[in-house]
């Protein structure tokens, strides 16, 4: 390695080992169309659907597109708040920054009448009762507590309603249902 | 190497272009750029599947998000999938990356977009992360300001003159005249709010297409007949603020002298780079030739380059011009330059 000569009037002073420039940057995020409208409707219970223009596919939650086409999708429909476990995941190990009891389910929920699925928490459910297929119900915060926030739902919990069939659920039932289809 | 060979480069024109700009758009990327794309593919009559490569260029820092682009890939509809690329740069070099794309002989059709939405955040402190991280970024110089150190040595040098400035603001617009222009208040010495650019939200997309394809979609194709791109130290403080020797070589190089020049876009954001930008490139600074149009006054960091081509294909679309140089900048002071020369074809 070369050897580094400091300047000589540097000499006795505490070479720097380390610099930190620490970067902050502040934004204002605005949710964009289709976003807002689902958090407006969130905020008061209900759960929204994009529409497809395409094929009528239903898209939970909706961004305004559809990804698959790259067209708007402006055509709102109002989801039931049920639906099946399409895959799921048991962590043992925590997350920093997340204050989740050990194990905890989170697992893809597939509304009734949606055709792709959304990331969120199973409770009420033991890790080995859980399983692909099993029917779920949202479980809300208190009414007092909702606002438009993807919080406002605290988990998803069993129904006690006898499954869907394994080749039904989640990514399996849109490959079933679009077969002979183009992009399934 | 990317020395202008007639007769040896593969002959490409931009055949289609779309673009939007607002002051504040609430809309997502995705639904920004989703009308814009849908636009030039519609205009063309391609659909995604027939398109060779797709090309694209925007900041995450503008988005305030890791790995933006790969959201808005859901404007284009990557099913099935395709060949696609990103730049974090103006989409200018979105652009560039798709010529030589061309080039390579791969493609013969091709979809370049950008976009940026400057507006949920300071793009004043956005683009002072692109500085040189140890001993230029931790001092937060605002992109105003780093642009009046520039002014400031071109004045004092004698390069430029205030009047010159003031009447370069007229002529963008920004003022009406001298009187007004030495009223304002100086707001990063010596620059006023007329020396300094406006920003919008905006995007923009366009078709490519090599030759055979191109006369098929566009009655009159605007044909890139040279394009060259060149980068000045990322450490002004090695740089000699008062010439931008990269435009210079990219101007020569991109073949701007090899004809007369209808229209210039220049991608100038400030008074001084604009003044700056004609004198490096040989260009008349009370311009004969006429500027088509002023990002000064609609600035979108990563669009404004590619918005500039776009804006000089359109010259050739409509007849107005038949030798129109396009021009992008990225980097701060003038660091990387585009430099692109479209023809319609007359003789």
């Amino acid at each position: 390695m070369t050897e580094i000569r400091l300047p000589s009037s540097l000499d006795g002073i505490e070479p720097v080992q380390s610099v930190r420039t620490p970067i902050r940057m502040e934004y204002t995020f605005t949710p964009g169309v289709a976003a807002q409208t689902y958090l407006r409707a969130f905020g008061n219970k209900k759960i929204l659907g994009n529409v497809s223009p395409v094929d009528g596919a239903i898209l939970v939650p909706p961004r305004g597109a559809d990804p698959r086409h790259g067209v708007l999708c402006e055509e709102f429909v109002e989801m039931s708040h049920t639906g099946h476990v399409g895959s799921y995941c048991v962590t043992n190990v925590p997350i920093p920054g997340r204050d989740l009891d050990l194990p905890y389910i989170s697992a893809w929920i597939f509304l009734d009448g949606a055709d792709i699925g959304f990331l969120n928490l199973v409770a009420e459910c033991p890790p080995e009762k859980c399983r692909i297929g099993m029917r779920v119900e949202a479980v809300w915060k208190p009414d007092e507590e909702i606002g438009m926030t993807a919080e406002n739902i605290l988990y998803w919990r069993p129904t006690g309603e006898p499954d869907i069939p394994f080749e039904a659920a989640g990514v399996r039932g849109w490959h079933a249902r679009k077969a002979g289809g183009e992009n399934a | 190497m990317h020395e202008r060979q007639a007769g040896k480069m593969r002959k490409v024109a931009i055949v289609a272009a779309a673009s939007r700009q607002e002051e504040i758009m609430l809309d997502t990327e995705v639904e920004m750029m989703i009308p814009l794309i849908s636009e030039v593919r519609n205009k063309v009559g391609l659909d995604q599947s027939e398109l060779g490569f797709t090309c694209s260029g925007s900041s995450d820092f503008l988005a305030g998000q890791a790995f933006s682009f790969v959201m808005t890939l859901d404007a284009v509809g990557p099913v099935p999938p395709i060949v696609e690329s990103h730049v974090e740069m103006d989409g200018a070099w979105a652009f560039y990356e798709t010529w030589v794309k061309f080039q390579m002989g791969v493609i013969d059709t091709a979809i370049v977009y950008s976009y940026g939405k400057p507006s949920p955040g300071s793009l004043q402190d956005v683009l002072s992360t692109q500085l040189d991280p140890y001993y230029v970024a931790p001092l937060w110089p605002d992109a105003h300001s780093v642009a009046a150190l520039q002014a400031r040595l071109l004045l004092e040098d004698g390069v430029v003159t205030s009047d010159q400035l003031a009447d370069c603001a007229i002529r963008t617009g920004t003022v009406d005249n001298r009187e007004e222009y030495f009223s304002q208040p100086i707001i990063a010495d010596p620059l006023r709010q007329a020396d300094c650019p406006t920003y919008a939200d905006g995007g923009v997309a366009m078709i490519l297409a090599s030759e055979g394809k191109a006369e098929e979609l566009c009655d009159r194709p605007a044909w890139i007949t040279g394009i060259d791109h060149r980068i000045d130290s990322h450490h002004f403080g090695v740089r000699d603020l008062t010439a931008v020797p990269s435009v210079r070589l990219a101007a020569q190089k991109a073949g701007v002298h090899d004809g007369p020049i209808d229209v210039t876009e220049l991608h100038a954001a400030y008074t001084t780079h604009d003044l700056l930008l004609r004198k490096e490139m040989g260009l008349p600074e009370i311009p004969d030739i006429p500027q088509g149009s002023y990002p000064i006054k609609a600035d979108t960091l990563m669009a404004s380059g590619l918005l500039r081509i776009a804006e000089a294909a359109r010259s050739i679309w409509g007849g107005d011009a038949n030798r129109v140089l396009a021009h992008a900048t990225a980097g701060p002071v003038l660091q990387q330059n585009l430099v692109c020369v479209l023809e319609g074809g007359d003789n």
